[in-house]
């Protein structure tokens, strides 16, 4: 008997239990985020299946005979057929921007935008979760599932990063009509391959949500003097000899970028936030929570 | 020669290189701030509008500019008021004087030295020193060797006290073929071969000469003049005013040395020669043994007297006292021409001479005595005094000694005389034959015109043949002696007048009553007699003027003696023979200082230290001491410097302020009268932390010990820094030698060596006489023990002698355990001619208390107590331990009692009491 397995066995179990406490970490944060919000079932506002009566309206004749409400017809000449609320599940998938550019953060007392991203995601996962509906990572195969176990496994894999994609892209995946798509992501990627993916998701109809994570350097610009930038993955180099003349520049493009997010919110009906890690993390699940709920 | 010279000037170009540095700073953009940057690819595209890049900030170019600067000034290196030393690879000979000039500012040459070896092994020079007071080896070539070699040996150099021998020394450094540099210090008195052999030396490389800016002074041999001792000072050559003391020394009635007279005279200035006149009667002046100029130590201003100034009491008695004869016809003129210039001439009757207690009575033609006279005269001869008598018709005519033998004569004599080449007898007029050798006249030479015509005779006795000195050629006893008791009588069987021979009229008279020590003369260039006497040394003085017993040093032949040269088989001081004591000093009678002349050309320099320093160093530590600041100013420009750097930076900062802490706590005000009102013991901080704790609680412990035990109340003990504090307040000190001692200054070495002399004792412990027995080199402590002490005045040590007063000063003790035993404990070396005392276990040692106790029983650790009075340190082990720690504090107690009360229990009245003690 060789040594090996045993060694492979442990290394699988030490990488397991470093997961977990990843996932743990996240899960518990996202917990706290989300208890500050009251949550209860909401209606579609809308008549269709559900529990909860919705109204009466006037029998028409493609209806069944087996709907009309005998007990209201009664009470006058026409039939009416009593309407429940919809109370259908949604299905919000989610994708977290778990690249290398997310794995940053300016200072030590800034969370990283990974962390925010995977919080953020996990917590408005468990709101869902508690609200009965369907939520799912896009990255994953599984299509969007109900219940906290959901949750759980995507917060596992959402501890997991991928430090070697320098930026990544939203993950295409096949989405139904109707259903909902909230993109975290720092959307600093190259523009195109970021446009063409959201294309792809609006053009199945879905209803986007787009929150840009940004860290307050990238805000900011504030480096002075003469400067090299490097990606994460020191796949890009910029070299500058006066970083504060670029300032106003960067700040234009970042502007530029935004707007665009914007622009394509609006083309598509989506809608989009951009949120600093320095800010509490409370704003943005508050209004993507809003936003999935429908109210505005 | 002052200001700022550069070893290696070349080096200097460099700075040109600065003004260039900062245009390359101004245009080379400061070092890039390197960061990660997720929202790079907005950036990718963008262009740089201004093309000026960033600038380093001025202040801190110039930091940087400040920094290359220093680093290429000290690189050059710089020497503020340079001597001589061009980097030169030449052999270096180093030539020392080291004559007796040289010792009065010994130290001052020792640190002079200590540089040109210094700079001499940073040039790398193969260097040999000579000290030319030494003979050179002519057959041994010298060897040239790393000065490094030559710097361990600089502190053990001592001076002689006598000059070099320059034509030797020139011969054998002629003889070199190499060629060498030389440095040569000189001691500032011109001797004629000097500029002969600087030229030889020049002939091999450059010659620079160190010599003091200050004339040396010496002292000429006393003399006596009306009736007070004068002596010249000297100084080689003529500066500004200078008052000069001296003492003369001698022993008084105790034998104890002292002050017996002072005297002071100034040298105007422009003037080399003073006077000192001692004004002091004469029997104090009889007492001068030496003569010594205040605060100056060579052996130049030291002079022995040996019989110079002892003025001998000589009483003439005659018979024929108011005889009116002329002079020449007297029995005394000659006498007392011969006598009066050396000697205190009484002439009076016997009664009066005796009370005046003569040194010696001359009895001339003095017939026979009463009962009374004899007797008196009889015990004064007993008592040391010569009795010199010479012959003539009343000593014939006395009948005196025919019988028998009498007590003031050496011989019988036979009745009557006999007159040899007179009218009426045969034969010629007798002449003297040769004195013989071993006889008191050995050497002599005896004039052809003496004859002798008449004379008592002696007569033929068992006794005569060793009782003659002189006798003519026919074998008849001219000069006859004995002893008796502690003195001596001698007969000259002619008269003292020219009536029997004309013995009186020669040189050889005056010559012989040398000889008898009737008169004296100590200046060797006054006795004319020197030849054919082994003269044996009995005093010898050093360089720096310090005078000693000698009893081991083997007699000098009176012709080497005569030449007055001083060398190794010469050295100064007082030779003895037969009662007589010749002082050899440094100067003669009539020696003059003379400022040595140096051929025009020759590089004279100064002794004085402070001319040289090398500042490489400080600039190096600025140069460094900037780049470190510029590292921060970078950091801290680009942002790295936060706030958890800015925490090292404090620490660095810290560092570098602190690095001279605390003042001493010995020495404020209050507590240095606290300190001197009180007995305390002070222990030698160490700067081991460890170990200054425990020296500090061993000596409370052996406070509290003292306390408890005996009548000495100490107060808590001290730590004293050597560099610092006032040593004079502490009778004891307790040094514990740890590795990490640091080498005392030169300044805490003198203030150390005040404090032995005056009567300080420190206790030496090297701690480790579980690894070594004995003190040795053999441990890192011994050595550094070895190492302080080599530079203090330690002397000769033994270990402790069994009747040594550290046996028995408070507790009976034989050996001196601490937490270990068994190592030896080593003291000033008893004198070698300490005597027992018949019948008593002890030696009559001397009056002084060693000045050291050197040991390694680590004794602090066996006292050490700490605040609750418990002992911190275990020591052997059961009851075994207990009683090495009971002999450990007894130990300290008979140290501190010995140390308080001196040699008091070595006194002799305590014995009968220590003899019941010890039961025999």
């Amino acid at each position: 008997m060789t040594r090996t397995p045993d060694i492979l066995a442990l290394k699988t179990r030490h990488d397991a239990e470093h997961l977990a406490q990843g996932f743990d970490a996240l899960l518990a944060e996202a917990h706290q985020l989300t208890a500050s919000i009251s949550h209860g079932a909401h209606g579609r506002r809308r008549s269709g299946a559900g529990e909860e009566f919705w109204q009466y309206r006037m029998a028409v004749e493609t209806d069944a005979v087996r709907d009309i409400d005998w007990r209201r017809s009664a009470r006058s000449d026409d039939h009416f057929v009593r309407q429940h609320e919809w109370q259908n599940t949604q299905s919000v998938h989610l994708w977290v921007d778990r690249g290398a550019s997310m794995l940053f953060r300016s200072q030590e007392t800034l969370p990283m935008k990974a962390q925010r991203a995977a919080v953020l995601g996990l917590a408005i996962g468990i709101l869902l979760a508690k609200g009965g509906e369907k939520v799912g990572l896009t990255d994953l195969d599984d299509p969007p599932r109900q219940g906290l176990a959901q949750v759980e496994k995507m917060a596992v894999a959402l501890a997991h990063t991928f430090p070697d994609h320098e930026f990544s892209t939203p993950a295409r995946k096949e989405m139904k009509q109707g259903q909902k798509a909230v993109y975290i992501s720092d959307f600093l990627g190259e523009w195109d391959e970021i446009f063409e993916s959201l294309s792809y998701a609006a053009n199945q109809n879905v209803n986007g949500y787009l929150v840009q994570i940004l860290d307050s350097v990238e805000e900011d610009f504030p480096f002075r003097g003469r400067t090299v930038l490097f990606s994460m993955n020191e796949g890009h180099k910029f070299e500058t000899l006066r970083a504060q003349s670029l300032r106003d520049e960067y700040r234009e493009k970042l502007a530029e970028r935004k707007a665009a997010l914007q622009q394509l919110s609006q083309k598509t009906g989506w809608r989009y936030i951009c949120h600093q890690t320095g800010e509490p993390a409370s704003i943005p699940l508050i209004w993507l929570y809003q936003a999935l709920g429908g109210h505005t | 020669m002052s200001g700022i010279n550069f070893l290696s000037p070349m080096l200097l170009w460099a700075l040109l290189l600065l003004p260039v540095l900062w245009w390359l700073l101004r245009a080379v953009p400061p070092a890039p701030i390197r960061a990660k940057f997720p929202g790079i690819l907005l950036l990718l595209g963008l262009k740089d509008k201004e093309t000026t890049p960033d600038r380093t900030p001025w202040w801190l170019l110039a930091l940087r500019i400040l920094a290359l600067a220093a680093a290429i000034i000290g690189f050059a290196g710089p020497v503020l008021n340079p001597t001589d030393t061009q980097g030169s690879a030449k052999n270096l000979v180093i030539l020392m004087d080291a004559s007796w000039a040289s010792a009065d500012n010994w130290r001052k040459r020792q640190a002079k030295l200590t540089e040109v070896l210094r700079s001499a092994d940073q040039d790398n020079r193969p260097t040999v020193m000579f000290k030319m007071s030494d003979r050179p080896q002519s057959l041994v070539r010298p060897n040239f060797v790393a000065p490094k070699v030559y710097l361990q040996q600089v502190n053990g150099l001592t001076p002689s006290p006598w000059r070099p021998d320059f034509a030797s020394w020139i011969s054998y450094l002629s003889a070199q073929d190499t060629d060498f540099d030389t440095v040569w210090f000189s001691d500032g008195l011109d001797t004629p071969e000097r500029s002969d052999l600087h030229n030889t030396l020049q002939s091999k490389g450059r010659v620079s000469v160190y010599e003091d800016e200050n004339p040396v002074v010496a002292l000429n041999p006393p003399h006596v003049k009306d009736g007070n001792m004068m002596a010249t000072v000297q100084r080689s050559w003529a500066n500004a005013a200078l008052d000069v003391s001296a003492n003369a020394i001698g022993p008084d009635p105790n034998g104890v040395s002292q002050t017996l007279g002072s005297a002071t005279v100034q040298f105007s200035p422009g003037e080399t020669q003073a006077e000192l006149v001692f004004d002091m009667p004469s029997e104090l002046r009889n007492r001068v043994k030496s003569v010594v100029l205040a605060g100056q130590r060579s052996a130049g201003t030291v002079v022995v007297t040996g019989d110079t100034v002892q003025r001998r009491k000589v009483a003439l008695i005659s018979a024929a006292d108011q005889q009116e004869a002329a002079d020449l016809m007297s029995d005394v003129f000659y006498l007392r021409k011969a006598l009066v210039p050396t000697a205190e001439v009484i002439e009076t009757d016997l009664k009066t001479t005796l009370l005046a207690n003569p040194d010696v009575m001359i009895f001339v033609d003095v017939g026979k005595l009463s009962e009374t006279e004899t007797r008196d005269v009889t015990k004064w001869v007993a008592n040391g005094g010569l009795l010199v008598r010479f012959a003539g018709p009343r000593l014939a005519a006395s009948q005196i000694g025919l019988q028998a033998e009498h007590p003031l004569l050496p011989v019988r004599l036979r009745a009557g005389g006999r007159s040899i080449g007179g009218a009426m007898s045969w034969g010629a007029p007798k002449k003297l034959r040769d004195f013989v050798e071993g006889t008191t006249f050995h050497g002599l030479k005896i004039p052809d015109e003496v004859t002798i015509n008449s004379q008592v005779v002696a007569q033929p006795d068992p006794n005569l043949a060793k009782r003659v000195v002189a006798t003519l050629q026919d074998g008849t006893p001219l000069v006859t002696q004995k002893s008796a008791g502690n003195g001596r009588v001698v007969l000259f069987h002619v008269t003292a007048n020219a009536e029997w021979s004309n013995l009186p009229l020669s040189g050889l008279f005056v010559q012989m009553l040398e000889r008898l020590a009737v008169s004296t003369a100590g200046n060797l260039e006054d006795i004319q007699d020197l030849g054919g006497l082994i003269w044996k040394p009995e005093e010898m003085i050093d360089a720096f003027g310090i005078i000693r017993d000698v009893s081991d040093r083997s007699g000098v032949e009176g012709t080497v003696l005569a030449s007055r040269a001083l060398s190794a088989d010469l050295p100064p001081g007082v030779y003895s023979n037969a009662g007589r004591k010749a002082a050899l000093n440094v100067l003669a009678k009539d020696d003059i200082l003379v400022k040595a002349n140096w051929p025009t050309g020759a590089i004279v320099l100064s002794l004085e230290k402070s001319a040289q320093r090398f500042l490489k160093p400080y600039f190096i530590i600025m140069a460094l001491g900037l780049m470190l600041l510029d590292i921060f100013a970078s950091l801290w420009l680009s942002g790295k410097l936060s706030r958890r750097f800015a925490g090292q930076v404090a620490v660095i900062a810290l560092a570098l302020t602190f690095t001279h802490p605390n003042q001493s706590v010995a020495q404020s005000d209050d507590a240095l009268s606290n300190l001197i009102n009180n007995t305390v013991l002070g222990y030698v901080k160490t700067g081991n932390t460890k170990v200054d704790k425990t020296a500090h609680a061993g000596l409370l412990g052996l406070s509290a010990e003292l306390f408890r035990r005996t009548s000495v109340e100490p107060i808590t003990p001290v730590g004293v820094d050597i560099e610092q504090d006032e040593l004079s307040i502490f009778p004891f000190l307790y040094w514990p030698i740890s590795d990490h001692q640091t080498s005392p200054s030169d300044s805490a070495v003198d203030k150390l060596n005040r404090f032995l002399r005056s009567g300080g004792m420190i206790l030496f412990d090297t701690r480790d006489a579980h690894l070594s027995s004995g003190i040795s080199g053999g441990t890192p402590n011994g050595r550094m023990l070895q190492k302080i002490a080599a530079r203090l005045e330690i002397p000769p040590l033994e270990p402790v002698p069994d009747d040594h007063v550290l046996t028995r000063s408070f507790y009976l003790l034989q050996e001196f355990p601490g937490r270990h035993a068994g190592s030896s404990v080593w003291i000033e070396a008893a004198p070698a001619d300490a005597t027992k005392i018949e019948g008593t276990p002890f030696r009559n040692l001397n009056d002084g208390v060693t000045p050291v106790v050197i040991g390694g029983n680590d004794w602090a650790s066996a006292w050490a107590i700490d605040k609750n009075g418990r002992y911190m340190y275990p020591v052997g082990r059961g009851q075994a331990g207990d009683q090495q720690r009971e002999y450990a504090q007894r130990f300290g107690v008979n140290l501190i009692m010995y140390v308080l009360t001196g040699n008091y229990k070595s006194d002799q009245v305590h014995i009968p009491a220590l003899l019941d003690r010890l039961g025999q």
